[in-house]
């Protein structure tokens, strides 16, 4: 698997969810994801910025888009030093809210995504990482 | 800080959300729409968001608050033009918007809107009818 391009941006406040969301769509379409493959990448990023915001009080996203065999791919990591999940298998359920959310981010993040991995130490920070495959 | 326009045609609150929200711009059009349907009377709330590509969970949650406070201030909301890729992945997310009524198009969604309005107001009539005969 090669790694074909990547950027990192920062994320701290909602302004810079906004613009993941705009260079997220642009690559999409680049890698020549269908519309809904976009859309779901797009609301994908904004779930996982809003956590980094929110939650991990600001950090950074790297995004790679990759080349494995025939298949392409977008990888989004979303890294923060915030205070971390206590319980990550709680975080993934449904409806479980720290913040002011509905507790889909995480949950449903995962269902719009081919991959997603998740590692928290609390006290330290959380990374998150998802890929889409084409 | 920039603002989303509300506009009024007779008795309903149109909104048309053209550009990427930001969450506190969405928290903003909450607080400026429960605040016009009490200053106007409006009867009716309709959502035109055809032209916006990403309906996240906050910004879902943003519109089925913006339902609730509306029925609780004796408006009807009317969400349109939502695009196919947003309805997909807004499902897959989790997001139902329960309580929220929806409508293809702008011109379905103030049929609907005046249709529920008219009926509200007959039935009114109607108990105050019976009130005088009783």
């Amino acid at each position: 698997m090669t790694t074909l391009r990547d950027e990192t941006l920062e994320v701290r406040a909602s302004a810079d969810v906004v613009r993941l969301r705009q260079v997220v769509r642009s690559w999409a379409a680049e890698l020549g994801f269908s519309l809904v493959d976009q859309t779901k990448l797009v609301t994908g990023a904004s779930e996982l910025g809003r956590n980094t915001v929110e939650h991990g009080h600001g950090g950074q996203v790297r995004l790679e888009m990759l080349n494995d065999d025939n298949r392409r791919g977008l990888r989004m990591t979303f890294e923060d030093q915030g205070p971390g999940i206590p319980d990550v298998h709680l975080a993934l359920t449904d409806g479980y809210s720290t913040g002011a959310g509905l507790g889909l981010g995480l949950s449903g993040t995962r269902r719009l995504m081919s991959e997603f991995r998740i590692h928290s130490e609390v006290g330290k920070g959380t990374q998150v990482q998802v890929v889409r495959w084409r | 800080m920039e603002r989303i326009p509300i506009l009024k045609m007779g008795d309903v609150l149109l909104v048309t959300i053209q550009v990427d929200m930001h969450d506190q711009l969405a928290l903003a059009l909450q607080d400026d729409l429960t605040a016009k349907i009490s200053h106007t009377g409006a009867r009716g709330v309709l959502i035109d968001i055809s032209a916006v590509e990403v309906v996240d969970s906050f910004i879902g949650r943003m519109i089925a608050n913006i339902a609730a406070m509306a029925r609780i201030l004796d408006a009807q909301t009317v969400l349109v033009g939502m695009q196919p890729a947003v309805a997909i992945t807004l499902v897959e997310l989790g997001l139902t918007l329960p309580g929220v009524r929806t409508a293809l198009n702008v011109e379905r969604g103030m049929a609907l809107l005046r249709a529920e309005v008219e009926s509200a107001s007959r039935s009114l009539l109607g108990k105050a009818d019976d009130d005088t005969q009783g």
